[in-house]
């Protein structure tokens, strides 16, 4: 029931995108169609899952008992660059044609501030271990979730009469902020 | 007891050689070398997808050269110099184009019979490079210079008005679909067009 919670909570209530604002240029970056959007949702919903359990290990074994938690930042960040490193060898082994798709975006999602985030979060929180990962699958929900949802109004907005100054971008902006009021709407479902 | 900075040092220095170490291995198990060859025998191929080698694309038919179920010769547009650049990649003997695919489809381009063009906009579709130009209900043509002759176009036409002639035949040079109207079972295509009827006759 807690993990549910902790789920739902990472997921809907304090979303990554839309209540913290962390990551946000995947978010604005690859959500120009749907299909390349749920491809990123994805692939950083692998990389935060296996780095959130990951740095949990780091923090736990090897920075806690000498005693270097103000490294965290660092050590997350090497965790993290070899999750993704990795995440992009599976996806080639698995799916080359997924791989292909996200070739570029798979490197960036290292700079996804998220993925810091949530190890950061997990560690001032000092969740257990499946805590943690299930806080880091929330947040690749939330984070997937989010993206396709934004994916498939910029595909509507554009074939829709936007106004001039507000085609591209602009419009996708606005979008993404009356998004971010209406997940407001979550606030206070769970408290974490 | 060492200074705490060191600790810090040799701790993420331990780290990062830790990873660094699994992430070598892991390369080693998963990232085949098989689909790096498979890759660079794609990128020599044309990738214009046009399957006249027998396979759905570029990439299964690369798949199939690097396992050895496929011969180099069998790219009519990449024609002769695709051959010896995967000859030369592979380290095997050049061979000449594998005749059965047709001949080296490079010199002849498709022409569409612009009086018989219905405008339906299926070898628009058909085309795999884009060579063909042309809005629905509307004549197509095509752009000589990035056709392959792939004759990909010829079957979804349906009335069929697309014929392959030599790569810069005149224009105005009878094509053979134009020699064949009149045969088809279409009404139109006997007699006069139906829109707009026979050229003025000079008095």
């Amino acid at each position: 029931m807690e993990l549910l919670l902790i789920i739902i909570a990472a997921a809907l209530v304090n979303n990554f995108v839309l209540v913290q604002f962390l990551g946000l240029c995947p978010f604005m970056g690859a959500s120009r169609r749907v299909e390349g959007a749920v491809g990123m949702g994805l692939a950083t919903g692998l990389v935060l899952t296996t780095a959130s359990g990951l740095s949990y290990l780091v923090d736990r074994f090897l920075l806690t008992p000498f005693g270097l938690e103000h490294l965290r930042l660092l050590g997350f960040i090497l965790v993290i660059g070899a999750a993704v490193q990795l995440t992009e060898l599976l996806i080639r082994r698995l799916s080359p044609m997924l791989h292909r798709v996200l070739g570029l975006y798979i490197p960036l999602i290292a700079s996804n501030c998220a993925v810091l985030g949530v190890a950061l979060l997990n560690s001032a929180a000092s969740r257990s271990l499946v805590a943690a990962l299930f806080y880091g699958a929330g947040a690749a929900l939330g984070f997937g979730i989010v993206l396709a949802m934004l994916g498939g109004l910029r595909e509507r907005l554009e074939h829709a009469d936007v106004p001039r100054p507000f085609r591209g971008h602009a419009i996708a902006f606005v979008t993404a902020g009356i998004m971010s009021l209406a997940f407001l709407g979550f606030a206070g479902f769970a408290r974490l | 007891m060492i200074a705490s900075p060191l600790i810090g040092i040799l701790v993420l220095a331990g780290l990062a050689l830790a990873l660094s170490a699994a992430l070598v291995l892991a390369a080693r198990w998963l990232g085949g070398g098989e689909d790096d060859a498979v890759e660079r025998v794609e990128r020599l191929l044309p990738r214009i997808q046009c399957a006249q080698c027998g396979y759905a694309g570029c990439r299964p038919y690369a798949e199939a050269i690097v396992s050895g179920d496929a011969d180099i010769n069998r790219c009519p547009p990449g024609g002769e110099r695709t051959i010896r650049e995967l000859a030369g990649l592979l380290g095997r003997e050049p061979v000449a184009l594998d005749a059965s695919l047709g001949e080296a489809s490079m010199d002849r381009v498709a022409r569409i019979d612009e009086a018989i063009c219905i405008g339906c906009n299926l070898c628009v579709k058909a085309c795999p490079v884009d060579a063909i130009a042309g809005i629905p209900h509307a004549m197509h043509t095509v752009i000589e210079r990035h056709c392959t002759g792939c004759e990909l176009c010829l079957p979804p036409c349906p009335v069929d008005c697309i014929s392959l002639v030599a790569r810069g035949a005149r224009v105005d040079a009878p094509s053979a679909a134009t020699e064949k109207r009149g045969q088809g079972p279409f009404p139109h295509e006997k007699g006069p067009d139906p829109f707009f009827g026979s050229p003025p006759q000079k008095v």
